[in-house]
């Protein structure tokens, strides 16, 4: 039975893209036939994140609209033959997108996939609230500071009010923590929230720990999910993160200053 | 078996008549439109379908009667009865609605006196100020409203009785009860308790983090909290209009 997870968080800029990518990819490598969805309509950045900008020739909206079938919009991944992107349309917005057509499509992605990965726009509008109304499983990603806490809360209010799965009466949406662009050294001196205070405010399982790393920019720029560059702190981490989810037991890591005081005393990262 | 009850003494009590005092809801008909009648009822019972599902309900025709509108009892009985509800009385109906009302073996109450009504009627405005609906149901009932799921920022939760939340209440959330608020985890959100007015209503929490408490109206803002009183089991009550906050567990 295929799965469908939302990486989603309420606020921006927080590594949703990027943990959309990472995700994707890992499951994927794992064996598991893959599609990732850009839902972020009118600010397209999947494709970049994932190197396959230049070959977008069809887009969600496109298939949504019976303009192209789906077959013709998804791409397959240049690093994985069982990771196929649905790129969201730059030049329309998210009015473009109805919960018909976004129903439709993942009813047909679900026939072939065995996980959909929903990467979610920021904010609580329309475009966020299609890409969490299907979802069996929730990535919430936040960040270790108050503000992207709260809005994680708030998505968490609505994920269990507002989901296919809370209408519906259904069991409600699994949901997990991911800690991103964690740095225990900057925890230690108090400018930043530790993971105990996060899961204190938000009572939630938490999937893992992504530290702050150079790795993940680099990953961008070069447009190859931050899961492949595995020997880096971030890859490590999300490699952690899809297979506990996936049903593994592995110790969380990247939580505790002790490699960072190494890491500052050499300069390196 | 047999031979045993045969034998018990016929003084043995089989049955007992006692006087006892339920709460149900009125069904006040405001219109003698059948047809929005039907339409709004069962707009209104959609929206709680285990709620209404077999509720007992007492019919009132006084405000109808009084406006000099004539209805036919088994037409209404008919709706209500399609809507899922159990009508076991009526109040306020004319001579013949009575007689029709009996042919149903539904039994008749006496109606209010007429002070008892306008005062009623009152409160209704109040309560809807906006529209006037054309179906009124009064829930005397105190229901009390159990969450066991965490109520997250910009939820809210409004209950007619008591509130108890057996999970956390975060910052940025509401909980709004008629009646008392129990809390078994931490409080960080707003929570307000007898907001109709029950000056006796409570608060209890297991962790006071609260962004706003109010009783009847009478609030305290975070701010105004002490910190011997944060972090940890509360109750909250009003005395002589004012917030007291005292540990739940009495230190001698």
């Amino acid at each position: 039975m295929a799965r469908i997870i939302v990486v989603t968080s309420g606020k921006g800029g927080v590594g949703k893209t990027t943990t959309s990518a990472a995700i994707a990819m890992g499951l994927a490598k794992k064996g598991h036939k893959t599609a990732v969805i850009d839902f972020d309509v009118g600010l397209r950045n999947l494709d970049l994140i994932m190197g396959c900008e230049r070959r977008v020739v069809y887009d969600f909206v496109n298939v949504i609209n019976g303009e192209a079938t789906l077959n013709q919009a998804l791409i397959r991944d240049k690093n994985c033959n069982l990771l196929y992107i649905l790129p969201a349309s730059q030049t329309r917005d998210k009015d473009a997108l109805s919960q018909e057509g976004v129903g439709r499509v993942l009813d047909e992605l679900k026939k072939d996939f065995k996980y959909i990965v929903c990467d979610s726009p920021a904010g609580i509008e329309k475009g966020a609230h299609l890409a969490m109304y299907f979802a069996d499983d929730a990535f919430v990603v936040t960040n270790p500071e108050v503000s992207s806490v709260r809005d994680s809360d708030r998505m968490l209010g609505i994920l269990s009010s507002k989901s296919r799965r809370a209408e519906q009466n259904e069991e409600p949406i699994n949901e997990f923590l991911l800690l991103t662009r964690y740095a225990p050294e900057r925890v230690k001196l108090g400018e930043m929230l530790s993971v105990d205070d996060v899961q204190d405010i938000l009572s939630l399982h938490l999937l893992g720990v992504i530290p702050e790393s150079k790795s993940v920019l680099n990953a961008s720029n070069s447009g190859t999910p931050v899961i492949l560059d595995e020997k880096s702190d971030a890859g490590q981490a999300y490699a952690d993160i899809v297979a506990r989810y996936l049903g593994e037991e592995r110790p969380h890591r990247f939580i505790d200053d002790k490699k960072g005081f190494f890491r500052n005393l050499f300069g390196g990262n | 078996m047999s031979t045993d009850a045969n034998e018990t003494p016929n003084t043995q009590l089989a049955l007992e008549f006692k006087s006892s005092t339920f709460s149900v809801p009125v069904l006040v008909l405001l219109t003698d439109d059948l047809i929005l009648f039907k339409q709004q009822l069962l707009n209104k019972t959609k929206q709680a379908p285990d709620f209404f599902k077999n509720s007992p309900l007492v019919l009132d025709l006084q405000p109808l009667n009084r406006l000099g509108y004539d209805i036919k009892i088994v037409e209404v009985v008919g709706i209500i009865r399609q809507a899922g509800l159990l009508i076991v009385g009526l109040r306020g109906g004319s001579l013949i609605q009575n007689e029709q009302a009996l042919e149903l073996h539904i039994p008749i109450y006496s109606s209010l006196s007429e002070g008892a009504i306008s005062a009623e009627d009152k409160k209704q405005k109040k309560a809807t100020p906006s529209s006037k609906p054309d179906v009124e149901i009064k829930v005397d009932v105190r229901v009390t409203t159990l969450i066991t799921q965490p109520i997250r920022s910009g939820q809210r939760i409004y209950a007619e009785g008591d509130l108890i939340i057996m999970a956390q209440v975060s910052a940025g959330a509401e909980i709004i009860a008629e009646g008392n608020i129990h809390v078994y985890n931490t409080l960080r959100g707003r929570a307000l308790a007898g907001v109709q007015g029950n000056v006796d209503a409570r608060i209890f929490c297991f962790d006071l983090q609260a962004e706003l408490i109010s009783i009847a109206g009478n609030y305290k803002v975070s701010e105004d909290l002490d910190k011997s009183v944060r972090n940890k089991p509360v109750q909250i009550y009003l005395q002589n209009q004012s917030l007291i906050i005292k540990d739940i567990v009495q230190h001698h």
